[in-house]
């Protein structure tokens, strides 16, 4: 028995099989705390289409991670609060649904994955009992079923001896191979969106490789769309198709990963790629931007990167720059952006 | 090996505090210097829980202290005559079967029960950090051993324990020995929570930072491990001390705790025991004196936690 | 699993001889007359006291002591009181009386406990959280043979619901009161300890897996997180049965239940110095198997403890 979701009906013409699948716009989330109030997204717009993948990158506490719960619903409220924006998904604005169809698409149609998975799998059911619970709570299996799925889901993410492994414990599995769990968990339902939170930092570099390799592969299979969040921008090089850079909350320039790396059009993006340790620059001095990623407690004013700025102006420090297209399919949040394309 | 997570009633009071998470040094923010320490007493200021509990305290302190600012009464000035008064305009809170103040025994009660818990708590700590430090720190077959025997020790109930040993001291039963036994008993799950705060903190990195710069044994201890892992056993002990007071009580009332003619609330109740139905006074003042003072230690100790808690920060 | 119930066993033996040792050295080797520990300051005819030396070998050395003591206790011999009774017998007959008391409390504190708990933590920092609190709080503060004395007036005498005495044998009606007082305090633990329990681990990160994955609230809170917060209130409760046997001890006196503890604080009184030392004896061993069983379960409910 399969369930019909609800957003097969109500379809809207831009979002047919080829129109955007996933479209974040000027989403602002707040954060009250008793220290003040945080602003840990600003504006931030992005969109991820079927097949498509979408890297947001950023240093910790830059905000990245916010955005996605936001997608996700999954926000702690209080203390955090969605207070302007739209996410639309397939053209219908999630954050105008009531809770309970949103949670129909939360981990149906778009799903997450977390940064450790030994913290993020409840020590005390089986992977086959967590992986299961998917196709009982959404799908209406019946728990047979769901534990043959989950080993025909935990082949497909390559994990060994599936048919023995379903029964046994998250703690009993190393970090790569716990982390395949989560990625059988998510996909479980065939998502037709897959966030995935800093998956690969907990884990070793070759493990790094292969399950990069195999959420590669999984979306080639299913067409899904994924959003990778990661500070690590040598992990996005590999996979992405675009990239947006996230900095205090905002998002300060989107383009395509090729024309990212090659031209930067955004100082805080050009100060990442320069301070990349790179191996064909033998013996010089190591340049990392100067300064440190501000408080989001107390933002700078103007753009919020000014302080940090080689090439900061007057109008950088009143005028926040907002986020604009400066060529088809690129844009930055900086005064003088079109500078850089001279370079 | 496991910390098998065996806890007594009032480490349960405190269950965050067994698994403490240590925060590390912090380097200098844009404003002040702030250690946890700091922090937390701003918070504690402002917490009406904290302001009353520790006044009730101060309060039970200097009776316990300072008997006589509270009544000039002699509590042991008592006639038969007068026995099974209530309360009345001469004698506040009545009299007992004796026909003693009970105003003033109240008062002067405080002194036993307020001092073998502070004595008990501050020394079951000493020992405790002592040991507790050294277990956690070195490891090895001193850490198996004291591990093994407080194993042991919490095999045995602590009113049960207290209970066979005090009654084998019949007749010689003052706050010396009832302080003893208790602190025999206390000082295990203090032990226990020491070891594993220093267990965690050990892990930090500054621990091997610290080592590589050439610091003893002995500095890393006093200065890094002790002074991050105490904040678990702070807390703990403060509650503690209301643990220990209700226990001297349960003790005395028990008849194996202090005997005539001290003066200890429990003793009071005990002593009146058969006559409290009729003369409910009797149980009254005692009891309500006894109570308010276990409940500020522990809505001290309460308070002390929530705002030395890191993670709640 | 198997290795770790034998090594749990093995431990059990151990505390077993060790918790024993203790507690004869702690009676027995304090500086002063040994028969002081048997009879306490009760005057003593010379053959009397010749009696009781040779039946507890006072005059053996110490260690020859705790060899007897100890087989009498795995053979049964408790010791008797001064008329003779085995404290065995003491027990086997007072023992049902006091294990009925023990159900019901324990039933009582655990319903209202957990629930209460869970309630409370659910609810954090809410209304419902903070009388929670307090109310745990003061009635942790209050000794339990305050709180006796307290039910014995009011719920007792006053409004006259329950009876003041259990009666002999007890009715169902006689054990309630007791029941309620002995399990006041173990309530209060038991619904701080669940609710601290709730609030972190709704704070997991499993929960937030959990939510991600599309589960409704109940389900988040009654599957996932019901199971994890439950663990440290399965250990709790072995503990706890030390707590309930001091307990009881004061309520079954102060109630006059006919159980071992009010024979432990009759023992204390007439100064029969075995019975105490036999009766507590038997608590102590009651005590290591609730710990052991307790140990057990807790290896069913966490399986990542199975290894260690």
């Amino acid at each position: 028995m399969t369930k019909v979701t609800p957003l097969d009906t109500a379809v809207d013409p831009r979002s047919a099989d080829t129109g955007v699948l996933l479209d974040v716009k000027d989403l602002e989330v707040e954060f009250r705390m008793r220290s003040g109030t945080v602003k840990a997204a600003n504006r931030v717009s992005y969109q991820v289409d079927k097949g498509e993948t979408l890297a947001i990158v950023g240093e910790s506490g830059s905000g990245k991670t916010v955005s996605a719960q936001a997608i996700m619903g999954i926000i702690d409220s209080p203390p955090g609060f969605v207070t302007g924006g739209e996410i639309l998904f397939r053209g219908k604005d999630l954050l105008k649904m009531e809770e309970k169809e949103r949670r129909q698409i939360r981990g149906d149609r778009i799903s997450m994955i977390f940064q450790d998975a030994l913290t993020a799998l409840n020590p005390v059911f089986t992977v086959g009992w967590q992986i299961s619970e998917m196709f009982q709570k959404h799908r209406g299996m019946s728990k047979s079923e769901g534990y043959k799925r989950a080993v025909e889901l935990m082949n497909l993410v390559k994990i060994p001896s599936a048919a023995e492994r379903v029964n046994a414990y998250p703690h009993e599995f190393s970090g790569g191979m716990r982390q395949r769990v989560m990625i059988a968990m998510a996909i479980a339902l065939d998502p037709d969106v897959l966030i995935a939170d800093e998956p690969t930092t907990a884990l070793d570099v070759t493990v790094q490789a292969q399950i990069m390799g195999l959420l590669a592969d999984l979306q080639q299979q299913t067409g899904m769309g994924l959003i990778l969040i990661t500070h690590d921008l040598g992990v996005v090089a590999e996979v992405a198709d675009k990239v947006s850079v996230m900095y205090a909350a905002e998002i300060v320039e989107t383009a395509d990963i090729r024309e990212l790396y090659r031209h930067p059009y955004h100082p805080y993006t050009e100060g990442l790629m320069r301070s990349l340790v790179r191996p064909d620059h033998k013996g010089g001095r190591l340049s990392p931007i100067k300064g440190s990623p501000p408080d989001l407690l107390h933002i700078p004013s103007g753009c919020p990167f000014h302080p940090r700025c080689d090439y900061v102006q007057d109008v950088c420090r009143t005028d926040d720059p907002p986020l604009r297209e400066i060529l088809e399919g690129r844009t930055s949040a900086c005064h003088f952006a079109e500078v850089f394309s001279d370079d | 090996m496991t910390d098998t997570t065996n806890k007594t009633p009032a480490e349960v009071l405190a269950p965050d505090v067994v698994t403490p998470e240590v925060v590390p040094p912090q380097a200098p923010t844009q404003d002040k210097p702030a250690s946890l320490w700091s922090d937390a007493w701003k918070e504690l200021r402002r917490k009406p829980g904290f302001i009353i509990s520790a006044l009730l305290v101060i309060l039970m302190v200097v009776m316990a202290a300072f008997p006589t600012l509270f009544t000039s009464v002699d509590p042991r000035d008592c006639s038969l005559i007068d026995a099974l008064q209530t309360p009345s305009a001469e004698h506040r809170f009545g009299t007992d079967l004796q026909g003693c103040d009970y105003y003033a025994r109240t008062i002067w009660g405080a002194r036993a029960s307020v001092s073998i818990g502070l004595i008990v708590t501050f020394f079951s700590t000493i020992i405790a950090v002592a040991l507790g430090s050294l277990s956690g720190y070195k490891g090895g077959w001193l850490d198996s051993t004291l591990s093994r025997f407080t194993d042991i020790m919490f095999a045995i109930p602590l009113i049960l324990g207290a209970l066979v040993i005090l009654n084998a001291l019949a007749g010689s039963r003052g706050v010396l020995q009832v302080s003893a036994v208790l602190i025999a008993f206390g000082w295990p799950t203090m032990m226990r929570l020491m070891r594993s705060s220093v267990l965690s903190v050990k892990e930090l990195d500054f621990i091997d930072a610290a080592r590589a710069l050439g610091a003893s044994d002995w500095r890393i201890i006093t200065r890094h491990v002790l002074a991050n892992g105490i904040t678990p056993v702070v807390v703990y002990a403060t509650i503690t001390v209301g643990v220990i007071i209700s226990a001297e009580a349960s003790l005395s009332f028990l008849n194996v705790g202090l005997q005539l003619p001290a003066i200890s609330w429990g003793l009071m109740i005990n002593t009146a025991q058969n006559r409290i139905l009729a003369f409910p006074h009797l149980l009254f003042f005692p009891g309500l004196f006894l109570s308010m003072t276990v409940f500020a230690f522990i809505l001290m100790g309460d308070a002390l936690r929530d705002a030395l808690d890191p993670k709640l920060r | 699993m198997t290795s770790y119930i034998i090594r749990r066993v093995g431990q059990f033996v151990l505390v077993f001889f060790a918790a024993t040792f203790l507690i004869f050295s702690m009676v027995f080797a304090i500086p002063g007359d040994p028969i002081r520990a048997i009879a306490g300051e009760k005057p003593m005819p010379d053959s009397l006291r010749q009696t009781l030396v040779q039946r507890y070998h006072l005059d053996e050395p110490y260690m020859v002591q705790y060899y007897y003591y100890v087989t009498g206790v795995i053979q049964g011999d408790l010791g008797e009181s001064f008329n003779q009774r085995p404290v065995l017998d003491i027990i086997k007959e007072r023992f049902p009386r006091t294990l009925r008391l023990a159900i019901y409390a324990f039933i009582i504190e655990m319903v209202i406990g957990v629930t209460a708990g869970v309630w409370a933590g659910i609810r954090k920092d809410k209304f419902l959280d903070s009388l929670v609190k307090v109310s745990t709080v003061a009635v942790i503060s209050i000794p339990i043979f305050v709180l006796g004395f307290m039910a014995q007036l009011f719920i007792g005498v006053r409004l006259g619901w329950l009876p003041v005495t259990a009666g002999n044998p007890p009715s169902l009606y006689g054990y309630l009161l007791p029941a309620i007082v002995l399990a006041a305090v173990s309530l209060a633990y038991v619904a701080r300890l669940t609710r601290s329990s709730v609030v972190e681990n709704l704070r997991s990160d499993y929960v937030r897996t959990a939510k991600a994955k599309g589960l409704s609230q109940r389900r988040v809170i009654g599957v996932h997180t019901f199971r994890n917060s439950l663990i440290p209130v399965i250990t709790f409760l072995a503990i706890d049965l030390g707590a309930l046997m001091g307990g009881a001890i004061i309520t079954e006196t102060i109630f006059n239940v006919p159980g071992i503890g009010q024979a432990l604080y009759q023992s204390v009184i007439a100064q029969e110095g075995a019975v105490v030392v036999g009766i507590v004896t038997l608590l102590v061993i009651i005590y290591a198997v609730a710990n052991l069983v307790v140990d057990v379960m807790y290896a069913v409910l966490d399986p990542r403890i199975r290894y260690d």
